[in-house]
């Protein structure tokens, strides 16, 4: 199941609004397209970003995936449970398997992500 | 791409494929760690039929052994196989192999699926020359090869194939059936292990049986990703990788499969250059003691030894040492290889990560009782 309460990327990340701030993590499709992740490099609170750029890496024993944020913001937190259990973005990708949140420089639409239906149908297609 | 004869039964158990060698082949079944984990602690059965296995057989076969490999093919009783290599004339590594002798005149080479056709070019160049007296055979695709590692291989091994598989010795083999199959303690994980090759009609009922018998003993499939974990942890240079056409046996510190006094053969003449003259390239072993895994391609550093760097060749999160380790190949320029414990680094995503130049293997497995 796709969780609808939130946006998708065509990278496979997702983006939970709120606030003025934003949830960003991996699809369930993307940690297991990863496999076993054994190491989340991310950024440091308070760094800024535009959107589009890179701000981590999630690697797994046999490959190395960068993470992109779709939005600029900077970083209010990350997830430091990562740094002892990175399994947790493949056990709870879109939980507790969260990498950061950011503070968004624009609140305006989103129009450039896709909701859940449409990134199902893009896994389908 | 080609697949090996065990292709669906992997299918059923839910491989994940991709591209080896020119191959389809098996990545991962439950997950690396998983696999990883079940070789460590109980058993994992691999499919790696890809490999090729060259017959070289004759009065003259010997000799032909003795001049293209550098290791000593005439110490070689029947039923012991040896680790070895073909060489260029430059010493360094066309191919690493397996030589089993079947008997004083008929070998068989296992070599990797890459350098397959190569082998055995250099092979039938050097049998034609030579007349008459060896004759050639690419055994590959009539030979299928399952291995069977993990403390727990040999009860699975003497449930499945019989008891007296257990008997053997590391680096010893036996036929049953025949020539039907071969069972070798040998393998590429570091642990207690078996390979056995099979004629590839009977490879998918053995896999199963494998399978089904092994099961209570905790046995799983593993695919490659598992295979190249457990291979680094044990120090294991993958050829075409860590080792190549840049670097000679004794670069690998791998000296002990070069015998000086067995005669002339292949390289001989650069690698007795190097042992007197020293090695500009090293492949050494590291860990990284910072937060971050090195890879293939990135840039080792040693700290305090100007000029002292080279590209990783091999690198990994290790499951079982629970931190990321290395191979990389060091030029150091006139100085000799670094000490273990010197202290390195290497940059990755812009990041300098400290690293530690350690002794090869990463990993020994723990002496068990009988």
């Amino acid at each position: 199941m796709i969780p609808d309460d939130r946006l998708y990327t065509a990278q496979h990340e997702w983006l939970k609004v709120e606030d003025g701030e934003a949830v960003l993590g991996i699809t369930d499709f993307a940690q297991q397209e990863l496999g076993d992740v054994v190491f989340v490099e991310l950024p440091a609170p308070g760094q800024e970003f535009a959107a589009g750029s890179e701000i981590g890496a999630i690697e797994s024993v046999k490959a190395v995936a960068e993470i992109y944020t779709p939005v600029a913001g900077s970083v209010e937190a990350v997830n430091e449970g990562l740094e002892d259990a990175p399994e947790l973005v493949n056990e709870d990708p879109y939980g507790g398997g969260w990498l950061v949140r950011l503070r968004l420089d624009d609140e305006g639409p989103r129009d450039d992500l896709m909701t859940a239906a449409d990134y199902e149908a893009q896994l389908a297609g | 791409m080609q697949r090996t004869v065990l292709y669906r039964r992997h299918v059923e158990s839910g491989a994940r494929f991709g591209p080896f060698a020119g191959y389809e082949m098996p990545i991962q079944y439950e997950g690396v760690l998983a696999e990883h984990r079940a070789v460590r602690e109980r058993a994992g059965m691999f499919d790696v039929s890809h490999m090729g296995e060259i017959r070289v057989r004759g009065p003259r076969a010997l000799p032909l052994l003795q001049r293209l490999t550098p290791n000593d093919v005439g110490a070689l009783h029947p039923f012991r196989a040896q680790y070895s290599a073909l060489l260029s004339e430059r010493g360094t590594f066309i191919d690493d192999l397996l030589v089993y002798c079947l008997d004083p005149e008929d070998y068989l080479l296992v070599v990797n699926a890459a350098s397959r056709a190569r082998d055995l070019a250099l092979l039938e160049a050097a049998a034609a020359a030579d007349g008459e007296g060896v004759r050639i055979d690419d055994e590959s695709d009539e030979t299928a090869l399952i291995a069977v590692q993990g403390p727990r291989a040999a009860e699975i091994v003497a449930d499945v194939v019989g008891g007296e598989a257990v008997e053997l010795r590391y680096y010893s083999f036996l036929h049953q059936n025949g020539e039907e199959r071969m069972v070798s303690r040998t393998g590429y994980t570091g642990e207690d292990g078996f390979e056995i090759y099979t004629a590839a009609d009977r490879a998918e009922d053995l896999w199963a049986e494998f399978l089904e018998r092994g099961s209570d003993a905790g046995l799983m499939p593993a695919g490659l990703g598992a295979r190249d974990t457990l291979r680094l942890e044990a120090g294991m240079m993958l050829c075409g990788q860590d080792i190549d056409e840049e670097t000679t046996p004794i670069e690998a510190g791998l000296s002990w499969i070069v015998k000086w006094k067995k005669g002339d053969f292949t390289g001989r003449d650069a690698l007795v250059r190097q042992r007197e003259n020293g090695c500009r390239h090293r492949l050494v072993g590291f860990e990284v003691e910072g937060r971050g895994i090195a890879r293939h391609g990135h840039r080792l550093t040693v700290r305090d030894v100007p000029d002292c760097a080279g590209p990783v060749t091999s690198g990994a999160f290790a499951p079982t040492l629970g931190r990321a380790i290395g191979i990389a190949r060091l030029d150091c320029a006139g100085g000799g290889p670094p000490e273990p414990g010197s202290a390195a680094a290497v940059t990755v995503r812009g990041r300098e990560i400290d690293c530690r130049i350690v002794r090869l293997p990463f990993y020994r497995r723990p002496k068990r009782g009988v």
